[in-house]
């Protein structure tokens, strides 16, 4: 009797853990390969809270240099701006948003890994990016070592603040919070020394007018970003229509104009445009 | 399949856990004592006391917990300077938070206190105020033995919601499961299998939990 309550239990355990997370498998949604607009929308992911790159405007505007890259993509396909439809993919919902068929494409800080390389496919990459670090503009801080000790602040669980964690410096005390505007306030208060993640990011809130001028990029490179779109695995005609659009945008100059549109106010030293294919690691 | 659970080190996934566990027992004693003060507050005759209670009880209990504990870390800390003795930032964290689930489960612990309390027969407190014990001696001696014995399943109710709710705390960056779990998510790639162990893990804590804590209210139910 008492057995078979503990047994019950057990199997109720179970399926309890196999439930909570069974949704959205990967049955994947319909693969409509062919990227022809004639009036139908194309969804694309992208960020809704990264100034800079991927920014959703009170005004319900979107800007930043994801979005930029992906209106000009989705030009090629043959979308006008007005056929896009912008939608939000969080890190950690990136993979699954397009093997169900969410999403055509994401342009999202979209880091190119080789765990999701077995997820998804990418073009691209369109931009390198590092992972540096944001301190105020009268901050002695000019190297890693220089962390160790100090108070820094990274967003819950990001790569970046793993890398500050395992490598760049264990010893310095990290802040893990929800966003980074709230490491931005914490460090304009005066009660953080730095925040980190990827330049690119970083410059895009640097940028912002309510910052301007008193923040500074220290320009270490502690690490590589390859930015990709990435795209349904298999999808390989949209990957190498976006690889086609990437490379265009390159040469006629549209990629130059966007960088400089986004990142401009805040010092940013960009790379130059990647080759498509080349991933620095 | 589950190979890259080993890839951890800092935190692996048992001290995870085991940050999880610390959190939901400083937490639960915490708020077992200011939810049993609370509820004393509220059938006390002061009137003061009792409003006090009552305003407190109704206010946090409808704050989303997320707020109480991002407030803790960006108003309390970062904005008041209040360092919870330490300047170490992960200690720091885990006090804040400690300090926000126990102001926040504390209201629900009141609560079930409170409706405990009142399947105690008024018969026995007049009873003890007759043999000339004091307000505090007749809830002391008296009522809250037997209040507690009959609100031990509710207790645990708030008991294993409060062990879900230590999630909450990965907002501000203390090392528990959810905030190991947002890692591995951002390297893996594999929602639903990390999904599920972490899922998995949670009800490894609870289920038992539950068990124990019913078999202990029944046995300790005041026959009446």
């Amino acid at each position: 009797m008492k057995l078979r309550k503990v047994s019950a239990a057990a199997a109720t355990a179970l399926v309890l853990a196999l439930t909570a997370t069974a949704c959205g498998g990967d049955d994947g949604g319909d693969s409509n390969g062919s990227g022809s607009g004639g009036g139908d929308k194309i969804k694309i992911g992208i960020k809704y809270d990264q100034p800079g790159l991927g920014l959703k405007e009170p005004d319900g505007s979107f800007s930043g240099f994801d979005v930029d890259v992906a209106t000009y993509v989705a030009k090629e396909l043959g979308y006008e701006p007005n056929q896009i439809e912008w939608v939000e993919t969080k890190s950690a919902d990136r993979e699954n948003a397009l093997s169900r068929g969410d999403v055509k494409m994401i342009a999202a800080t979209y880091s190119i890994t080789d765990e999701r390389k077995q997820k998804v496919d990418f073009a691209g990459p369109y931009l390198l990016a590092h992972q540096d670090l944001l301190v105020k503009a009268d901050s002695d801080i000019k190297e890693g070592t220089d962390l160790n000790g100090k108070k820094l602040c990274s967003v819950t669980g990001s790569t970046s603040a793993q890398n500050v964690k395992n490598e760049i410096a264990p010893k310095a005390q990290l802040q893990e919070l929800g966003g980074y505007s709230e490491c931005i306030a914490g460090l304009q208060s005066g009660a953080l020394d730095a925040v980190t993640t990827d330049d690119a990011i970083l410059a895009g809130f640097a940028a912002q007018d309510q910052y301007k001028g008193q923040f500074k990029l220290t320009g270490l490179k502690l690490s590589n970003e390859n930015y990709g779109i990435g795209v349904k695995k298999g999808a390989t005609e949209t990957l190498n229509k976006i690889n086609d659009a990437l490379e265009k945008m390159v040469s006629d100059g549209a990629w130059d104009t966007a960088v400089e549109d986004n990142f401009g106010p805040a010092n940013y030293k960009n790379e130059e445009a990647p080759k498509i294919g080349q991933i620095v690691q | 399949m589950f190979d890259f659970l080993s890839d951890y080190d800092n935190p692996t996934l048992l001290g995870a856990f085991w940050v999880t566990v610390q959190l939901t027992v400083f937490s639960a004693v915490g708020s077992l004592i200011w939810g049993t003060l609370l509820a004393a507050m509220r059938v006390s005759p002061v009137p003061l006391m009792r409003g006090f209670g009552t305003a407190y009880v109704n206010l946090v209990r409808n704050i989303p917990l997320t707020v109480i504990i991002v407030f803790t870390s960006l108003g309390l800390a970062n904005i008041f300077g209040v360092t919870m003795g330490t300047e170490e930032l992960k200690v720091r964290a885990f006090r804040l938070a400690v300090l926000g689930l126990v102001a926040y489960t504390a209201a629900f612990v009141c609560e079930a206190i409170r409706s405990g309390i009142n399947t105690v027969p008024v018969g026995q407190a007049e009873a003890a105020r007759a043999i000339g014990l004091s307000f505090s001696q007749v809830l002391r001696l008296v009522v809250l033995p037997q209040a507690f014995r009959s609100v031990i399943g509710p207790l645990a109710n708030v008991l294993i919601a409060l062990t879900k709710n230590t999630t909450v705390a990965a907002a501000i960056g203390v090392a528990e499961a959810a905030l190991l779990m947002k890692e591995m998510i951002e390297n893996e790639a594999q929602t639903l299998l990390i999904g599920a162990v972490f899922a998995f893990g949670f009800v490894v804590l609870t289920l038992p939990t539950g068990l124990f804590l019913g078999w202990l209210s029944k046995r300790l139910a005041v026959k009446r």
